[in-house]
């Protein structure tokens, strides 16, 4: 008999995140890394356990392997426990027919027999593509007090942005009566923030009636919750204020990495009492050498700098030649920016070699002068994971590659 | 490296090592930005396929315990073999005579073990090695003892040290093993040796029955001639922590890139402790010349030939050189700092100027404030 758990958390993982291009070409969305020494679902599982929810399952489907060594037993996040812990839930086969997960809600449905383990009062719904620190317990402790059969965290967004969320529309004591999907005319500025606090039984009762309704796409934004709305179920919103960002598209990945730099970021990082845990890649500090020269960046361990940086994160492993100049740039753990290579305003991916003398992407204002609008990565430069840019190669800004350029 | 069992010697003389022992044993004397000495010998173990290693202790091993843990760092968190530590019992605290009397004390757990070879090293070296070979030519010699040694020109620096420096023929056998002798030689044991487990036992017995304790003088002098005692050169980098002076010596070798290479760029990697520290934050007027640093700093002023610790902030116009900074420490606006060591939490308000000299670097202790 499994100890009974008051909360069980499930995390959306599965999705490809394919406007991050080729960065999601060999990973999932939350295995990206981020931050010098994390990958984005660290923050989410983070949260979690920081919050007291010891039992998270992750849905994955898409690229897993990477995903699933990460999480491995979820040491690092103290999620190995004998009683609960992180359970990678990929999708199966059932007697004849298996099938992928067809929908967010399709993906809880398919794991009921997960969460009824332990045999919950609250799932709490995340998703693994987000930056940033919240506490869950306050959130199911307001959703207790309120009775809600929904509780869902909402953030104050501004007028103009509020087109690009899901907005809900609530009365005084914050009950939603009405969920509008990217509005056009927006009614609110609170925007949801993909974390959902369902009371497990209600929850159930909609996943079920969900699946036996032919035709639904089975999602939570498209269909539990105003199926749920729809029956007057009673669904609160939760505000937020903190740091909230999505990192889904190439723009926000590299804006959130550079937030970081700054000295009054709001995501303060190293905050004893919410640690953001992360595995550890085990390598020695940091060198820099008598020529480097780094300017208001972020450094981690195992790198070797021997160039120049400025306003750039540069993850663990990365090695930075001799008269290298990196600028305003992401670069993924464990690639080489060969002597005399320039760096600028570009997210590089992991294991990948900038030979000598190349030249990726250029400054911001150049870049904007010069590229065409409407490619998808904009004015940034983006190489994928495992490739080689050859000696004096140059790619341009606005350009994103997955393969050798010799 | 099958059917080998590790222990390690996890307390040292430490006469010289100052203020940094105060609190804590030679073994776990912070080293290198994020490392304690200890991991060198326990990740070599590990890196060699020594899945069950016993940590004998003897006193000031509070600090060495939370290092170590379950082990899990290590992957010596098992349920076959794992991490044993292996304190005095409380009548011989503190006072071991010598290495088989300490080995006397683990000696249950020697005979419980179900290994046909015993690795023991001692936790004051720094260096990245496999003992996969040595074990291979103790196996081929037909060896009682094998003691891996460094070639090299030693000279006696002090009253205090404890070197064992052997003299081999032809073949490899050890035909000669002085003990702290008064003039520098050429091969010091590295206290790194292999020996068969039933062979120890004998000796901890024989040891125990004649009060006799001491490994070097009443082993290895005493039966060279009728032991079969070999030496196995260590040609990799190899520094032994004994003193201040060659604790600094070692940790500013850290920032010569070959041997930084041999220590931290290989396959066998060293082992620490995780604390979950963000990168490091280089912020504007942070101006950091060949220096190694650990996560969790925040640096705005000016750093060189020094090691930076994880967690320490170096604020603006703070200029530190030739220093090592240990973990959490604060380096306030305008202070200069060279030639120093300073131990962990240490605060350095701001306007102060601290000089070392380099053959006596200035060591402050732990939790200090200036």
């Amino acid at each position: 008999m499994r100890t009974k758990k008051e909360s069980v958390a499930m995390l959306l993982a599965g999705g490809q995140g394919s406007r991050l291009g080729v960065l999601t070409k060999k990973v999932a969305k939350p295995a990206i890394p981020f931050g010098g020494k994390y990958r984005i679902i660290d923050f989410t599982l983070s949260n979690c356990i920081n919050s007291g929810i010891d039992t998270v399952g992750v849905l994955t489907q898409y690229m897993p392997l990477d995903l699933n060594a990460y999480i491995g037993n979820g040491q690092p996040w103290d999620l190995d426990r004998n009683d609960g812990g992180v359970s990678v839930l990929p999708p199966y086969v059932r007697g004849k027919d298996g099938q992928w997960y067809k929908g967010t809600a399709n993906a809880i449905y398919q794991n009921m027999h997960f969460i009824e383990r332990y045999d919950p009062e609250y799932v709490v719904v995340l998703s693994g593509d987000h930056i940033y620190k919240m506490n869950y317990s306050k959130m199911i402790d307001f959703h207790k007090r309120q009775g809600a059969a929904c509780t869902i965290a909402v953030l104050n967004v501004s007028l103009e942005e509020a087109s690009r969320f899901g907005i809900m529309n609530t009365d005084e004591n914050n009950r939603i009566y009405e969920f509008e999907e990217k509005p056009a005319h927006p009614k609110s500025t609170k925007a949801s923030m993909g974390v959902y606090v369902f009371s497990w039984k209600k929850l159930k009762e909609y996943l079920e009636a969900d699946e036996a309704t032919a035709g639904s796409s089975n999602d939570f934004g498209k269909n539990i919750i105003p199926n749920m709305l729809n029956a007057g179920e009673p669904m609160y919103a939760y505000e937020f204020s903190g740091y909230w960002k999505d990192v889904g598209t190439l723009d926000s990945l590299w804006e959130a990495n550079m937030e970081l730099l700054d000295p009054s970021n709001p995501i303060n990082l190293s905050d004893p009492t919410w640690k953001i845990y992360a595995r550890n890649p085990n390598e020695a500090p940091h060198f820099c050498s008598s020529m480097a020269q780094i300017k208001n960046s972020m450094i981690t361990e195992g790198t070797q700098v021997y160039g120049s940086v400025e306003h750039s994160v540069i993850f663990h492993g990365v090695y930075i030649g001799e008269g290298a100049v990196v600028k305003d740039s992401v670069i993924l753990p464990n690639t080489r920016i060969e002597a005399g290579a320039v760096v600028e305003y570009s997210i590089i991916g992991q294991e990948t070699v900038v030979g000598r003398g190349a030249q990726v992407g250029c400054r911001k204002e150049e870049a904007m002068a010069t590229v065409e609008p409407g490619k998808m990565s904009g004015y940034m430069a983006v190489l994928g994971d495992e490739i080689r840019i050859g000696e004096n190669q140059i790619v341009k800004a606005g350009e994103m590659l997955d393969e050798d350029r010799l | 490296m099958k059917n080998t069992m590790g222990l390690i010697f996890a307390y040292q003389n430490d006469e010289l090592m100052r203020e940094l022992t105060q609190k804590r044993a030679l073994s776990s004397i912070p080293f290198g930005g994020r490392y304690r000495i200890v991991d060198f010998a326990l990740s070599n173990m590990v890196n060699s396929g020594i899945t069950q290693v016993g940590i004998i202790t003897r006193n000031n091993y509070q600090s060495l315990m939370d290092h170590l843990g379950s082990g899990k760092e290590w992957d010596l968190s098992r349920k076959n073999g794992g991490l044993y530590m292996l304190p005095p019992f409380s009548q011989s605290e503190g006072s071991y005579r010598g290495e088989m009397e300490a080995l006397g004390n683990a000696d249950a757990f020697i005979r419980k073990s179900n290994y046909k070879y015993i690795m023991i090293a001692s936790a004051d070296s720094v260096c990245n090695m496999n003992f996969d070979d040595a074990l291979n030519y103790h196996i081929e010699k037909d060896a009682d003892i094998t003691i891996i040694y460094k070639k090299g020109k030693f000279e006696r620096q002090n009253e205090h040290e404890n070197n064992c420096f052997i003299q081999c023929d032809a073949d490899g056998r050890v035909i000669d093993v002085a003990v702290n002798p008064l003039v520098g030689r050429d091969n010091l044991s590295m206290d790194q040796i292999i020996i068969g487990k039933s062979l120890l036992e004998t000796l901890i017995r024989e040891c125990a029955s004649h009060n006799m304790y001491s490994f070097h003088r009443d082993v290895l002098q005493k039966r060279v001639n009728d032991l079969k005692i070999y030496g196995y050169e260590y040609t990799g980098y190899y520094a032994k922590i004994e003193s201040i002076a060659s604790y600094f010596q070692a940790s500013m070798d850290l920032l010569n890139e070959s041997i930084r290479q041999a220590l931290f760029y290989q396959p066998r990697q060293i082992f620490t402790k995780i604390r979950d520290e963000v990168p490091t934050l280089y912020q504007n007027g942070s101006d950091v010349k060949n220096s190694l640093v650990a996560d969790g700093c925040v640096i705005e002023g000016e750093v060189e030939n020094s090691i930076i610790f994880r967690g320490v902030r170096i604020r603006k116009g703070a200029v530190v050189k030739n220093s090592i900074i240990m973990q959490a420490c604060e380096i306030q606006s305008n202070s200069q700092l060279e030639y120093a060591i300073i131990d962990k939490d240490v605060v350095i308000r701001e306007n102060r100027k601290l000089f070392g000299y380099k053959l006596y670097p200035m060591v402050l202790a732990k939790g200090s404030v200036v």
